[in-house]
């Protein structure tokens, strides 16, 4: 059934109240402050009743999708299941202020160093921070202490940031933003990195080479050793982009793989829920020789084994965010691994690739698989010729999925490859549910064929239809007017 | 229809000079290509232009697209009313310029309106 | 040993069968084998989920909570209405991810529209983006606004700033090859105005704080005064509980307006997760960073909420981005629109003067103690306030022993107070009692 439904501003009835505060047992003092510093009227916000709050947001909920409701491969996103467990348990932090003096605070920051320590074991790096809030935030801080390496050494010309164009684009985003100027190269026809562009792009002005791996194709790189020599042999250093580190949990580590600094997506391998897009975490680790840069404060321990915030790091980046991180975050993390342990991080990764590799191999001769070949934790498909003839693209694929109760894959990424949709099931789902996946998308592929209309005009199980969004962008409406 | 009143890039670009005035905008072709615009990043008057480097941004929904100067010089004029209706892209690429340089230098490499059509059908 | 892997041993075997293998190593063969890890990852062994709640209940015993809380500094204890958390873990909301698919995520694009529109009618400005991470980064991505807008790179801040907030625009600045002026406080502890004339030139603008880090309410529209002037852009940091009875940026012509969320619902938890808002003026609204949820219609006519302006992100952009940020702090900025909804205009109203008149009441009982002064007594301030006294690194540790979070101290030697509504007059007292009598009296 469509139906459109009320904002919040639009349920205000004056007068009508949820909040209520203390008596205030302290004498007026807003004299104190002149008038004109004041406010010179009322907030325009709404006035409602608890009751009608709560059925706001409730029915709002269930206009919307998350893992809870069902299948989720949103490829790239690492859509697992939210243990219940985690979220009760990271309350237990909600009162600590984040300037309480060390001595107070001790739990948080022997929790904070446990998690450095283990995420170092899982990654094979020196020393992690926790800092950066999110996966984009943790590559600009990576990136940050790539470039501090070079200027410390009084090496100014590297200025240029080498990402392969199959790269995500937080990626090159956040090489500029991290000041380098960036090189793309061109992916070979296997979907890996092109050794000769790679060889023909590195030179005296090389800071870097950013890489995913698996690959954004789901693939594993199995040049990595040679990338590496190459990379490093021409002065730079490997940057690691964690966004597909589910696939390889205790199989092989970034640290080994080569790489220098890598960043780790808590809301995606290690169970932290997304949140509707956030808050995540983007944990950033290094080797050795990138310690001196990492962000202030550094948790340490003095002589008497009591932890403290150290703020005297001279050749640090700074300070990249308030405070320590999503502390809150972090908390729902640590507890996945101390749930799972190292043979269970093994086993979420094992059953990962498996679970992608067989909805790939139920695909198979259905959709198009452009680099069909044993595929990590996600897989690449495209609609066939044939479906593109009937004017079907991925998108219409994917609104067709929402009305078969999924949520589509991500779709048109990577970009090199023309009409993906990226599958990533994860760990979490049960063979059935890929099955019945499989079906849906064989019942898509079928209906193409018998009645493309019907696919073209999907959604129609959703409140609302495919929204307009050449008008929302050419004339955009971005508040409530009322 | 392209108009052979002007001269084009390799980029989709057309370049009508006026005197020591080079008005710039995107092809018809660049236009049908990016679907629907919905926003123009235009440059500023008195910006420096050069030759084969961005000078503005076209925007559709789910992509951007980098335009690029056929000349070196300083803008003169832009045309204030993609601001509003950057869809007059869509509607008439020829009939709406993007901005005026004034130039001192033209780049060699461009093609008639001839030329370009075979260079689109080429491309095609 | 916990396993969230539906999937049986027997089906596993069954599903790779199915696609030709014998083993999970089959599937991992593309890794070259020297790179593999020959050994077992050395963590700490699985745990039941009784293990994991003593194991976390050893952590929290580790801390020491529970004392009455007088400390602010970028982070505030308010109280958070339980319709708020409890919402805000509906599974339908927390467990999805970016709304790119519309039709299906309704419920967080419009929850995310009407936050945007809070925003805007906090700061009575034009235009909200949908988050960024928190305060100090969106002070850093307000610089990048103010170089994109006006092309330069010199940017004023106020030394009124939160020093976080000065560090991170700090680092993000070097990176950018900004040049950052701080403009000094007076001796009222306020931005010094004239120093803001006197460096504008090539200037993009100025970033001040109000209330500043020291608790102080500056003369912002003098200072929007003195940026205009040299046709530089005002950044205002705010900090949103102030608003419904402080000045709001747009009043006093702040071009775009900052701050961090937290004070409107989201539990302290140790620095994070917070949220950082971004508002601008109408004709910035392009050069907000990150995600915007727009209005626009279906088919059939029906009001339809998509991420809009998407050709600005990174997704699509590239290299060409003015940022990079992705994933922000969606559910942080739903909890903080709740929050609005639930206090209303008359709320926000109610629990700024509380906090006014419980932070003066604080301010008053303090420097009535003999050596303690108020640093700056004729400048107006909001709920914090810097006392000086003869040695307040001896008072903190007095106060600790008694459970108590003081006020911040100072690297120069004040203490910086806080008080909210969630303090009490006789905490107060208690306060002030253990610092007179220097605690010999336990």
């Amino acid at each position: 059934m469509r139906s459109e439904y009320k904002l919040i501003f639009e349920r205000s009835h004056e007068g009508r109240r949820a909040y209520d505060l203390p008596e205030c047992d302290a004498p007026d003092a807003m004299d104190q402050i002149p008038e004109e510093l004041k406010a010179n009227s009322e907030l325009a916000l709404p006035e409602i009743a608890e009751v009608d709050l709560v059925r706001h947001y409730t029915n709002l909920s269930r206009r919307n999708f998350g893992v809870d409701n069902g299948f989720y491969p949103l490829g790239s996103c690492t859509m697992k299941y939210n243990p219940k467990i985690n979220e009760e348990l990271a309350v237990a932090f909600d009162d600590m202020h984040p300037l309480l003096d060390a001595s107070m605070s001790q739990g948080c920051l022997a929790l904070m160093k446990d998690m450095e320590d283990m995420l170092c074991e899982i990654c094979g790096m020196d020393a992690f921070t926790l800092q950066p809030a999110a996966g984009a935030h943790g590559e600009l801080t990576g990136l940050m202490h790539i470039r501090a390496y070079h200027e410390h050494r009084g090496d100014f010309e590297r200025k240029v940031m080498i990402v392969p164009d199959a790269a995500h684009g937080t990626n090159p985003a956040s090489a500029a933003m991290a000041g380098f100027k960036v090189k793309e190269i061109k992916s070979a026809p296997d979907g890996g990195v092109d050794l000769d562009a790679l060889r023909a792009a590195v030179g005296p002005d090389t800071a870097g080479l950013m890489l995913t791996n698996p690959s954004t194709l789901g693939l594993f790189e199995r040049n990595i050793k040679e990338i590496a020599k190459i990379v490093h042999e021409a002065g730079g250093l490997l940057y690691y982009d964690g966004a597909n580190l589910n696939a390889i949990m205790g199989i092989v580590r970034p640290g080994d793989m080569g790489f220098d600094v890598m960043h780790i997506n808590l809301h995606k391998t290690f169970s932290t829920p997304h949140g509707g897009g956030g808050p995540g975490s983007g944990p950033v680790g290094v080797k050795k020789h990138l310690i001196p840069f990492m962000p202030v404060p550094r948790i340490e321990e003095d002589e008497n084994e009591m932890y403290y915030l150290d703020y005297n790091k001279p050749e640090s980046i700074g300070k990249i965010k308030s405070f320590y991180g999503n502390f809150g975050v972090i908390v729902k993390a640590f507890c996945y691994i101390r749930s799972l342990g190292g043979e269970g991080l093994k086993e979420a990764s094992e059953n990962a690739v498996l679970n992608a590799n067989y909805v790939m191999n139920k695909l198979r001769g259905v959709y198009d698989i452009p680099h069909d070949r044993i595929c990590m934790h996600e897989c690449v498909v495209t609609p066939t010729e044939e479906m593109m003839k009937n004017e079907v693209h991925t998108s219409d694929i994917a609104k067709a999925l929402i009305d078969r109760g999924y949520h589509p894959p991500t779709i048109y990424f990577p970009l090199i490859v023309h009409e993906a949709m990226m599958i990533e099931p994860t760990e979490s789902e049960a063979r059935e549910t890929l099955d019945e996946f499989v079906e849906a998308m064989k019942g898509i592929a079928e209906q193409v064929k018998t009645d493309p209309a019907a696919i073209h005009a999907a959604p129609v199980t959703t409140p609302v239809g495919r929204p307009d969004e050449v008008t929302a962008a050419r004339k955009p409406i971005v508040k409530y007017e009322g | 229809m392209v108009p052979n009143d002007r001269k084009y890039t390799r980029d989709h670009e057309w370049v009508m000079v006026e005197g020591n005035v080079a008005k710039m905008g995107i092809t018809a072709h660049a236009a049908e290509a990016l679907g629907d615009i919905v926003y123009v990043e235009l440059p500023a008057v008195g910006d420096e232009v050069a030759m084969g480097e961005s000078y503005c941004v076209v925007e559709s929904v789910k992509a951007s697209s980098s335009v690029f100067s056929a000349v070196n010089g300083t803008v003169v004029e832009i045309n204030e009313e993609l601001d509003g209706a950057p869809e007059k892209l869509n509607e008439d690429a020829f009939e709406n310029f993007i901005a005026a340089v004034e130039f001192t230098e033209i780049t060699e490499d461009l093609m008639d309106a001839d030329e370009y059509e075979k260079f689109c059908e080429e491309e095609a | 040993m916990k396993s969230y892997v539906p999937n049986t041993e027997k089906e596993r075997l069954e599903m790779l069968a199915e696609i030709g293998m014998q083993s999970m190593d089959d599937l991992f063969v593309d890794i070259p084998e020297d790179l593999k890890l020959s050994r077992p990852l050395d963590l700490p062994k699985a745990l039941t989920e009784t293990e994991l709640r003593e194991l976390i209940s050893c952590y929290t015993i580790m801390n020491e909570e529970g004392g009455p809380v007088l400390r602010g500094a970028g982070a505030y204890r308010h109280y958070i209405p339980s319709v708020i958390p409890q919402l805000a873990m509906r599974s339908e909301f927390y467990t999805a991810y970016t709304p790119y698919q519309a039709e299906m995520s309704q419920g967080m694009l419009q929850s995310l529209f009407e936050y945007q529109t809070m925003i805007c009618r906090l700061t009575g400005l034009d235009a909200a983006n949908a988050s960024v991470y928190d305060g100090a980064t969106a002070a850093a991505e307000s610089m990048l606004m103010l170089r994109d807008n006006k092309r330069k790179k010199k940017i004023l801040y106020s030394a009124g700033l939160n020093p976080d907030v000065i560090t991170v625009m700090k680092t993000y600045a070097h990176c950018a090859e900004l040049e950052l002026v701080e403009i000094p406080l007076t001796d009222k502890g306020v931005t010094d105005v004239s120093a803001i004339a006197e460096n504008m030139d090539g200037a993009a603008g100025v970033i001040a704080a109000s209330p500043n880090y020291f608790g102080c309410i500056e003369p912002m529209a003098a200072i929007a005064e003195a940026a205009h002037a040299k046709n530089g852009l005002l950044v205002a940091y705010v900090n949103p509980i102030t608003l419904g009875v402080l000045a709001r940026p747009a009043d006093y012509g702040a071009d775009i307006a900052i701050g961090d969320g937290q004070p409107l619902g989201l539990p302290l938890a140790f620095g994070g997760p917070y949220v950082g808002f971004m508002a601008a003026t109408k004709k910035l609204m392009r050069n907000l960073p990150g995600r915007i949820a727009g209005e626009t219609r279906d088919a059939e006519g029906n009001r339809v909420f998509v991420l809009t302006l998407q050709a600005r992100e990174q997704h699509i952009r590239r290299e060409m981005a003015s940022s990079n940020i992705c994933s922000n702090q969606m559910l942080c900025a739903i909890m903080a629109s709740m929050y609005c909804a639930v206090m209303g205009p008359k709320g926000m109203k109610e629990v700024g003067e509380q906090n006014v008149n419980k932070a003066h009441l604080l301010a008053k009982k303090l420097t009535a103690i003999d050596g303690v002064k108020l640093r700056w007594p004729d400048t107006p301030f909001f709920n914090e306030f810097v006392i000086d006294l003869p040695d307040a690194e001896k008072v903190d540790k007095l106060l600790a022993d008694y459970s108590i979070t003081g006020g911040l101290v100072l690297p120069d030697g004040g203490m910086l107070w806080c008080a909210t509504e969630m303090n009490r007059a006789d905490e107060f007292d208690f306060i002030c009692d253990v610092i007179e009598n220097k605690g010999g009296e336990e």
